[in-house]
């Protein structure tokens, strides 16, 4: 068996990315992930690699744009007001089907907000981050473990469909300590990068990666094309993880670190009689629909608990076409739900009284 | 016969989509003719900005890369600390470069990045339709000083060759102009000459080369060379700012 070792979250996604072949990062300094940029300065030279802190996330987005087009294995991280900013390059790398992973430890905004945990980031990363009509798979991990596993895998998805991959994480993941194994699991087999601007070497046509077209039909053609990716990732890569729901009558649902705290009022809830459990979308995009839809006629109510005013209940309700009623519990600017607070809040809603 | 011009094989054969008397047309050739006598087509990477030089990416017969505005130097700097090998140049407007491009320019310069960067300062925001460039000279006329710049509200234009230079991440900044076959010929060795020292491992290069814009200048295309003498290369002298070659 591997070794455990205790690593902080952010360190976690730092190594795991350096053991996923990524020798190139491009950061800039903001609170709650600075731990990533700090172990990629400290690792980066000594494998080979290269680690940059450019003049600004836009500037530190455009690198990756560039690295990625390059053929690289390529991520930057950063957290909520700086996304903001990447937001620009993130939207052409989408454009011209590049492959690149960004991460966010999100913290409680708007604008400058604050510096604790929060998932108030969720429709941003979600629902179109930069400006056009593109998808961005966006992982959830809520263990410092399942970090590495999917920042591994985030690497593969990206490689695989050319496309960005987020990494979405808030404050206290990134800062939490646990003890992990570094057993990647096993990669996909992965297409060449024919594509790549990397020179020619005058064997092969230039190669020109772009995100224009002036002619609506070709950008409509190019938009519909990329468009059946995204249905085949909605198809093939939508993973979830259920607890307790073989007998729930009632649902509490959460991602990242707040599955780990509706989980302990799930037991808690149990312990009491009450039969609940927990959804835990591991892909936010895709949005776990059908998982959700299995449980439309067997549970009476859904709680969504999470770190902002309630996004992520939106999808919820979408994906059970609101046949099943979805509560809603959530604390923002940085504070974190409290398993009393779920508990409180579940015995309302079966009490007829939420 | 003997042939003594031909197309550069690192441009490619294909319409180009500029104006009548615009200067992108001399500069392309310039770039792919260094890009040819150097040998470096099978090596070279370019970054083609937005602007007018939009579509530098189905010009040049090298891989190009289509990057955000004012984000080349940024993009530039991917592709070349990934592939160190590759030669990596971008081809900026005035508005790409000393606007919204202004950091990322500043610091890759700074960071002595080893890229070219071809820098066409001609005074305005041509793809758009002439809008005031931090380039526009003090009571030039465009769509957006339409009373020409005031200074005192608009500010002044910007001298992106001599700001560099004050800078140690530099190797070599040069502003040229190809407004006569003497000067063309300059400015092709000054390019040649920043390749060179990208090729050589000296660290960042920068050649401006002082453009017209006829259309959205309103002039024929001599009037807009006989403007480019009269007003440009007095606020933006020609010469060599920075050489570590």
């Amino acid at each position: 068996m591997a070794e455990k070792v205790l690593l902080k979250g952010n360190e976690a996604i730092a190594e795991a990315a350096i053991l996923s072949g990524c020798r190139y990062f491009f950061g800039y300094p903001i609170t709650p992930q600075t731990e990533i940029s700090a172990y990629m300065a400290k690792r980066m030279p000594k494998i080979g690699g290269v680690f940059l802190q450019a003049e600004s996330e836009i500037s530190a987005c455009n690198m990756v744009y560039g690295a990625a087009a390059a053929g690289a294995r390529v991520m930057t991280s950063s957290s909520s007001p700086g996304i903001s900013l990447k937001a620009e390059a993130i939207s052409y790398i989408a454009g011209a089907d590049l492959p690149a992973v960004v991460v966010n430890i999100v913290r409680a905004g708007p604008g400058l907000g604050g510096i604790q945990p929060a998932q108030s980031d969720y429709h941003q990363a979600t629902k179109g981050l930069g400006h056009g009509d593109y998808k961005m798979i966006v992982l959830a991990p809520s263990s410092v473990q399942e970090i590495i596993n999917l920042t591994a895998e985030a690497f593969d998805l990206a490689d695989f469909y050319r496309m960005p991959v987020m990494i979405i994480g808030d404050g206290m993941l990134g800062q939490m300590m646990e003890p992990v194994t570094f057993e990647l699991p096993e990669g996909r087999k992965l297409p060449e990068k024919t594509w790549a601007t990397n020179g020619t070497g005058m064997k092969r046509e230039h190669n020109v990666v772009n995100s224009l077209y002036i002619k609506p039909d070709d950008l409509e053609k190019i938009v519909l094309e990329r468009n059946k990716k995204y249905i085949q990732i909605q198809q093939d890569e939508t993973k979830a993880e259920t607890y307790c729901m073989e007998d729930a009558e009632y649902m509490i649902t959460a991602y990242g670190s707040t599955a780990r705290i509706a989980k302990n009022a799930v037991d808690e809830l149990r312990d009491q009689g009450i039969k609940v459990g927990l959804v835990r979308p591991i892909t936010l995009w895709p949005f776990p629909d059908e998982t959700y839809k299995q449980y439309v006629g067997k549970v009476k109510a859904i709680l969504s608990v999470e770190m902002s005013l309630g996004q992520m209940i939106d999808d919820v309700k979408l994906a059970v076409e609101s046949k099943i009623p979805v509560h809603f519990y959530g604390r923002c600017g940085g504070n974190i739900p409290y398993p009393d607070e779920i508990i409180k809040k579940m015995k309302d809603i079966v009490g007829g009284i939420a | 016969m003997k042939q003594v011009f031909k197309k550069p094989h690192a441009l490619c054969d294909v319409p180009l989509h500029y104006c009548p008397g615009c200067t992108h047309g001399i500069v392309h050739r310039l770039v792919a003719e260094v890009i040819d006598e150097l040998g470096i087509e099978g090596k070279t990477v370019g970054i083609a900005p937005v602007g007018c030089s939009v579509f530098a990416y189905d010009y040049f017969n090298c891989d190009m890369v289509e990057a955000a505005h004012g984000r080349a130097p940024a993009v530039a700097t991917g592709v070349k600390r990934t592939n160190q090998d590759n030669i990596v140049f971008t081809y900026q407007g005035d508005g790409d470069l000393a606007a919204i491009g202004t950091a990322e320019t500043v610091h890759a310069a700074a960071r002595g990045e080893n890229i070219t960067i071809i820098f066409i300062n001609n005074a305005i925001y041509g793809m758009t339709g002439g809008q005031m460039a931090p380039t526009t000279l003090p009571g030039q006329v465009t769509q957006t000083s339409p009373y020409g710049r005031n200074t005192e509200t608009q500010g002044f234009p910007i001298r992106v060759s001599e700001m560099l230079a004050t800078l140690d991440g530099p190797a070599y900044i040069e502003r040229v102009t190809v407004d006569t076959v003497k000067h063309i010929n300059q400015a092709k060795k000054a390019i040649k000459k920043a390749f060179a020292c990208q090729i050589e491992k000296k660290g960042f290069s920068l050649v401006e080369v002082v453009s017209t814009c006829p259309t959205n200048w309103g002039l024929s295309p001599e009037e807009a060379m006989n403007w480019l003498r009269d007003n440009m290369l007095p606020y933006y002298p020609l010469g060599v700012y920075c050489d570590k070659m």
